[in-house]
């Protein structure tokens, strides 16, 4: 059974059907690049994965684990495993990001029937994880993302992937804003945290981020459809040769 | 109205969790206000001929004044010839000696709430005066604070063993024709708390009282009297929630607050009337005037409120800032959601040299609710080096309910500095669908967003009383947004 078989996925919003038909399937430890230009839609299937409210899903359908995603509310999407590194992680004001992550790791323990973890139990995961990640423990008594740089947001989005440990991890243009030392260190965490079970939907505009995070499959998202598949060689011919080369097999 | 909207929404709706009523025997005066039942009242009380003077002086003075209509507030003319004065729960005996003593059903209410007036809860350092209507049925903790030589009773006793106390400092600080509330207050008061700390001594314990509404068409007229001798400190804790009824109650209570050179007072409230049901019906008018005084140099009065109760709010706790070098500021939290309406904020007014003044105000309104901060800081001709801090925040949850800001600022001398800030957002989905995403449910997330928002109001309330405010807070807004 694949972690994740995604079977003609149309969706929309406000009235604008942006996915017109997606098919793709990313078995457990696989590592599965989408790339493709603005306004695709490679941010559409990230939130519609994640449960985004504001898209309506019109046809197809999402198998997680061999169960149908799209029944499931957003935070029961979470509990069951799955992650998304958010494009712009939004900022919650007075809330510290422990506060915030405990919350959030607890709430997935509970409905998976393990024990919550305590303040104690808590600080020392937390402090394990963002060494492993290179987060700065500064960051961890601020408030969520509040005033934090482009480098430091996208960081926080790794490190909290650290901690909650899902089985799908998508990563919605983690690449975006990023100067090269904040991209190469991102890529290092998202590298520490792959294994054989934890599968990973990188989705990118650019291919630099592919020479760190080295993908088994890459797929070329164009107006909606995935128009071309193939390995990490597909990225590279990709950014010799721009988007053009697919427009047709688009239209 | 995508499904996060709508699943807030629902959750908005939930009921008054602390509506339910007392059944206790009343001792109540008809309903109309004239000059018989105001010495009807002052005889009730056992007043001294001096109050009955005052009381009359503030009636007929109260006449002539027009009811206020600034307020951005809307709700029908009330009829004061309609409310009822006085009511006092009646007693088997005259006064009760012990906690035990006090009326069983009374008790099972304040239990009920929550409220620590048994021997356990005493020992957490909290000492309670409660007042059931309009009289105090259980003071505890006396004898510890009286060996301090602090004062802290109901205002009827107050008037009896502390007269020359009463005398000196009553309508200091909000004179009987000071306001149309304040006046109407001033003639017809029955109870409340009064408070004395003596120079030089720290108030051992949190002093707290819990006000409950429970008589139909009853006006509530509460005065509170706290006065701080010079160096002395105090913390007082307000927390109030009603029972669920059909008709206005009218709540206008007058605090005042005397500091003298370097003595501090914070008072800290948690306010739960009834709000209303969901069209608006029913709901605790409260309009209130809290007024502190920095009387003396270096005194500092702290105003901290969590208003997440009554159908319209109407209340501006202000700090006067006579003495040199005084302290005033206001954290205030107000919520209203359904047809609630708030109109609230605060008066700085500094009066003497480097006095400094902090306000932070955060509103949160949901469903129809309409909320307004109004704020004046007053810079007087002869308040060198004044400094003010202003901060408002509002939070909006739905589409229908609106926030509305006024700071009035009145500076009358070069030297001051004053600073404003102010926000306005709306609870975003993005926010919600984040938390989501990381396995927080709704409910929890609004709760979550909410506290973050509030937190700085709620680390200035005192501990125990902070946790219940974010309790309060959770059960209020439990789904909020929509």
């Amino acid at each position: 059974m694949a972690l994740l078989e995604i079977r003609n996925l149309r969706a929309k919003i406000q009235g604008v059907e942006i996915l017109k038909g997606i098919d793709l399937a990313i078995e457990r430890g696989e590592t599965h690049a989408i790339m493709g230009p603005n306004g695709s839609g490679k941010s559409t299937l990230a939130k519609v994965l994640a449960g985004d409210p504001s898209y309506e899903v019109v046809d197809g359908e999402v198998l997680y684990q061999g169960r149908n995603l799209l029944d499931l509310a957003p935070e029961d999407r979470a509990r069951e495993g799955v992650f998304l590194g958010f494009q712009y992680p939004v900022e919650i004001p007075g809330v510290s990001n422990t506060y915030f992550l405990k919350a959030a790791l607890n709430a997935i323990r509970k409905y998976r029937g393990e024990k919550e973890l305590d303040a104690m139990e808590f600080l020392q995961l937390i402090k394990e994880r963002a060494k492993s990640v290179k987060l700065d423990e500064a960051l961890l008594r601020r408030p969520v993302n509040e005033g934090f740089s482009g480098g430091e947001k996208k960081r926080n989005e790794i490190f909290q992937l650290a901690v909650l440990e899902p089985y799908l991890a998508i990563l919605d243009e983690t690449d975006s804003g990023l100067d090269i030392d904040a991209l190469h260190s991102v890529a290092e965490g998202v590298n520490s945290l792959r294994n054989e079970e934890r599968g990973f939907l990188v989705i990118t505009h650019y291919q630099r981020l592919l020479n760190y995070i080295i993908p088994d499959k890459v797929h070329v998202l164009l107006n909606g459809r995935i128009v071309k598949s193939g390995g990490k060689e597909l990225a590279e011919e990709l950014e010799e040769s721009g988007y053009a080369l697919f427009e047709d097999a688009a239209a | 109205m995508s499904a996060t909207t709508k699943t807030l929404e629902e959750l908005t709706n939930r009921k008054y969790e602390a509506g339910f009523i007392t059944d206790i025997e009343q001792d109540t005066a008809p309903p109309g206000l004239d000059e018989d039942i105001i010495r009807f009242i002052s005889a009730k009380k056992g007043d001294p001929e001096w109050l009955l003077e005052w009381r009359l002086k503030a009636y007929r003075n109260w006449l002539q004044m027009p009811e206020p209509k600034w307020a951005n507030v809307y709700y029908p003319p009330i009829d004061f010839q309609a409310i009822s004065y006085y009511s006092a729960p009646k007693r088997k005996e005259d006064m009760p000696q012990s906690l035990d003593e006090i009326d069983p059903k009374l008790k099972e209410t304040y239990d009920r709430l929550g409220i620590p007036l048994h021997e356990q809860e005493m020992l957490a350092g909290v000492a309670v005066d409660a007042v059931f209507d309009s009289v105090s049925v259980a003071t505890s903790y006396k004898a510890k604070l009286k060996e301090k030589g602090v004062i802290f009773c109901s205002m009827s006793e107050a008037v009896q063993e502390h007269p020359e106390l009463v005398r000196k400092y009553l309508g200091s600080v909000v004179p009987f024709n000071d306001n149309y509330y304040a006046g109407l207050n001033s003639a017809v008061f029955t109870d409340g708390s009064f408070v004395f700390i003596p120079k030089g001594v720290r108030c051992p314990m949190e002093l707290s009282t819990y006000f409950r509404i429970n008589a139909a068409n009853t006006g509530q007229f509460e005065r509170t009297l706290i006065i701080a001798e010079e160096g002395a400190y105090v913390s007082y804790l307000e927390g109030c929630t009603a029972p669920v009824r059909d008709e206005n109650q009218l709540h206008a209570a007058v605090v005042e607050l005397v500091a003298l050179d370097d003595a501090q007072i914070k008072y800290s409230t948690v306010q739960n009337w009834y709000p209303g049901d969901e069209e608006g019906r029913g709901g605790v008018y409260n309009f209130v005037t809290k007024r502190g005084l920095c009387a003396g140099n270096n005194a500092k009065i702290s105003w901290t409120q969590v208003e997440t109760g009554s159908a319209i709010t109407w209340k501006y706790p202000s700090c006067v800032l006579r003495g040199d070098n005084s302290v005033g500021e206001f954290y205030s939290v107000a919520v209203t959601r359904n047809r609630q309406q708030a109109d609230t904020g605060t008066k700085m007014i500094h009066m003497g040299k480097n006095t400094r003044s902090t306000i932070v105000s955060k509103g949160i309104s949901s469903g129809h609710g309409q909320q307004s901060y109004r704020g004046l800081v007053r810079i007087t001709p002869k308040a060198e080096n004044a400094r003010n801090y202003s901060q408002c925040d509002s939070m909006l949850m739905s589409n229908t309910c609106g926030a509305h800001t006024f700071p009035y600022i009145d500076v009358q001398n070069a030297t001051a500095q004053l600073e404003h800030e102010a926000t306005t957002s709306k609870i975003g989905e993005d926010q919600i669908l984040y938390c989501n995403q990381r396995g927080i449910a709704t409910e929890d997330a609004v709760s979550l967003i909410v506290n973050g928002f509030c937190k700085e109001v709620f680390r200035t309330l005192p501990m125990e009383f902070a946790v219940e405010a974010q309790k309060l807070m959770e059960i209020t807004l439990e789904g909020s947004v929509g």
